[in-house]
């Protein structure tokens, strides 16, 4: 009979698959079937629309913001172009399928190839920038790639934006919030499927070692250029992915949402959700997503609010400054991220009554 | 040709107050290596800060811009010690958010308070000031940034020159661990290079509201033009940001002269690829940078 893990108190590796196991404990492996189940048979039937296109939208941002940390966390080359990346990948989706009429399921990994090619493109830099030079270069990215976005008017339509039709898979039509659940959510788990193993594999390891000590890397034999710039793609594949997605959901595009903001959103979720870490990728798109809506909904009460409406203040910048603040709070007292300070509760769980 | 010598005013004028406001930011990273990305609402803050002195506490202007100053030189002081002295030693991507959080929330703070509308200054700045040259026009918002630029030229050059701040200043830049074994307080060094970082910012900020009225939105976007600027200066010269200010003015205004309107705002970033391609370290920036 196999032996079953629970509840590992401190280090007792052996070998070398150990190491490399995905769940350390049995225990692990049921929740992640537990929470499977909840998520595809009882989620979805449950609330109303709104709470299902709030988990629609936290879906997509996660696939994006898992790409943009495997850029950042696990690579360690800041990028402050992904939003650019993601409006390319929905721009191509809704190009391939209004003027080329591709059909939905290729237009997908396609928009993410496109994607990949242009993150790459605008990757070339960091064969020879690191640090804050890199940042600024992809600066630059994200502001040219804004432009043509809305420059180009003979493909994007320029400031008319595109519409999109509705998507089919066998000939099922996909048109309500739930639909579109399922198709995201079975993308964000093959996605994190991939993203795990990726990083388990000699392309993952690769990248962390350039993220520890590039001159060591490549004193090691990694030849750091290719694989800087295979990361790129990477994480401009699963940008384009996400992106578009987020076309298909939002049936129609303009150039607008793709801007600096959306850049520096996604790094705030990365690392607020935890550097380096695969859930908490998904931890910090959930975060973010949500306190957007929360604050949303909090202005709106306060939008309607006597008090307010008669002084004419406008409360709409508030979500400004409670976003700054969340970053600011998490780069203060906790730099590590959601995926520590779950780390953190559940290994004192684990170490009870001996936790510290 | 009287097209070209207005553009070419133009240019040198918008060059100069982008020179300006790359001024405070090359202070910053020269002494603590921080990209700050909340300089155009350190920008915004100071035009606005007057504004609230002039058309609110109906202060005499001179002694409202002497209160600005200090207004923003203490908001600096704050900044760096709140903020961020806990992240002193953190990896490059902690501090850059942060400085992005900060950037959020002064802008939240600032639409909340005044609104995003335009808003202008009461008409203040002598007649004088204006000089009719031939077919030429300078408007006295023009002459008095430039007065106001070549000033505080002067006076850090001076102050980073000779006085002893000044030298510990400069040697924090140069290296921080031996400044700090032969018992410079890097420390305070830091909290000053902030302050008087805040203090430029709010001095360009109350200038360029003089001249294109005073809007949240467009005084925090001066906040990314100027990165072109200070990498093709070199990200730690001061003169090289004056210089590379007046570069990037002149391209900007000569494109969309020239050639096309809408490629204004995109040129610059186009030469920035260029040059961070080409000479990463600028014009006159130190060359230092290791190639990967």
């Amino acid at each position: 009979m196999k032996k079953f893990h629970f509840r590992p108190c401190g280090n007792y590796r052996e070998t070398y698959g150990q190491e490399l196991t995905v769940f350390e404990t049995d225990f692990g492996r049921l929740w992640t079937w537990v929470g499977i189940f909840i998520l595809f048979l009882i989620l979805p039937f449950l609330g109303t629309p709104y709470f299902l296109h709030v988990l629609n939208m936290i879906g997509i941002t996660s696939i994006a913001a898992l790409g943009l940390n495997i850029l950042i966390g696990f690579t360690g080359q800041i990028s402050l172009g992904h939003g650019a990346f993601i409006g390319v990948g929905a721009y191509s989706a809704a190009v391939l399928s209004t003027t080329i009429g591709m059909p939905f399921l290729f237009n997908l990994p396609l928009a993410g190839l496109i994607a990949a090619l242009v993150g790459m493109i605008f990757g070339i830099p960091s064969g020879r920038l690191k640090g804050l030079y890199l940042t600024i270069a992809t600066l630059a990215g994200q502001i040219i790639i804004e432009y043509v976005l809305v420059h180009w008017e003979s493909v994007t339509k320029g400031t008319m934006g595109i519409t999109l039709p509705r998507p089919a898979i066998f000939g099922y039509e996909l048109s309500t919030d739930r639909d579109f659940f399922f198709l995201i959510y079975v993308s964000l788990g093959l996605m994190i499927f991939i993203a795990i193993n990726l990083m388990r594999s000699k392309f993952g390891r690769a990248f962390i070692a350039i993220r520890d000590n590039d001159r060591a890397a490549e004193g090691m034999g990694i030849p750091i250029f290719r694989y800087k710039l295979l990361s790129f793609g990477i994480s401009s594949f699963y940008a384009g992915f996400a992106g578009a997605i987020w076309a298909y959901y939002m049936v129609s595009i303009t150039a607008e949402p793709f801007n600096l903001g959306l850049s520096v959103e996604y790094i705030a979720m990365v690392i607020i959700g935890g550097l380096g870490s695969i859930a908490g990728s998904v931890y910090g798109a959930l975060f973010i997503t949500s306190l957007n809506e929360i604050l949303r909904w909090l202005t709106d009460i306060l939008m309607n609010m006597k008090v307010f409406t008669e002084a004419g203040v406008n409360v709409a910048p508030i979500r400004e400054f409670f976003f700054g603040l969340a970053i600011i709070i998490f780069i203060i007292f906790e730099p590590r991220g959601l995926a520590e300070i779950w780390r953190i509760i559940r290994s004192g769980f684990r170490l009870w009554p001996f936790s510290y | 040709m009287s097209f070209f010598f207005q553009l070419l005013i133009n240019g040198i004028s918008l060059g100069f107050l982008y020179g300006l406001s790359a001024m405070g930011f090359v202070m910053i990273f020269k002494s603590s290596s921080v990209l700050n990305f909340a300089h155009g609402e350190l920008i915004a803050l100071g035009a606005f800060f007057f504004l609230a002195l002039v058309t609110w506490a109906q202060l005499p202007i001179a002694i409202a811009f002497l209160v600005t100053l200090a207004g923003c030189f203490a908001l600096g002081f704050l900044i760096e010690r709140i903020f961020l002295r806990p992240l002193i030693g953190e990896p490059l991507i902690y501090v850059i958010m942060l400085t992005v959080g900060l950037a959020a929330m002064f802008k939240g703070l600032m639409l909340l308070i005044w609104g995003g509308n335009l808003q202008t200054y009461p008409d203040f700045l002598p007649g004088f000031l204006t000089l009719q040259w031939d077919i030429l026009n300078i408007p006295p918002a023009y002459s008095a940034a430039l007065i106001l630029g070549v000033t505080f030229l002067t006076v850090f050059g001076l102050f980073f020159k000779y006085s002893p701040q000044g030298i510990f200043m400069r040697s924090v830049a140069d290296n921080q661990k031996a400044a700090l074994s032969l018992g410079v307080h890097v420390q305070r060094v830091f909290a000053l290079s902030w302050a008087i970082a805040a203090l430029v910012a709010g001095m360009s900020g109350v200038v360029l509201g003089i001249i294109n009225g005073i809007n949240v939105h467009d005084l925090s976007s001066i906040g990314l033009k100027v990165f072109p600027v200070v990498i093709l200066g070199g990200l730690d010269s001061l003169s090289g940001a004056i210089i590379g200010g007046l570069i990037i003015g002149l391209l900007e205004t000569f494109t969309g002269g020239y050639l096309d309107p809408s490629l204004r705002d995109v040129i610059p970033y186009l030469v920035l690829v260029l040059i961070l391609m080409v000479r990463p370290y600028g014009l006159f920036g130190l060359v230092e940078i290791e190639r990967v």
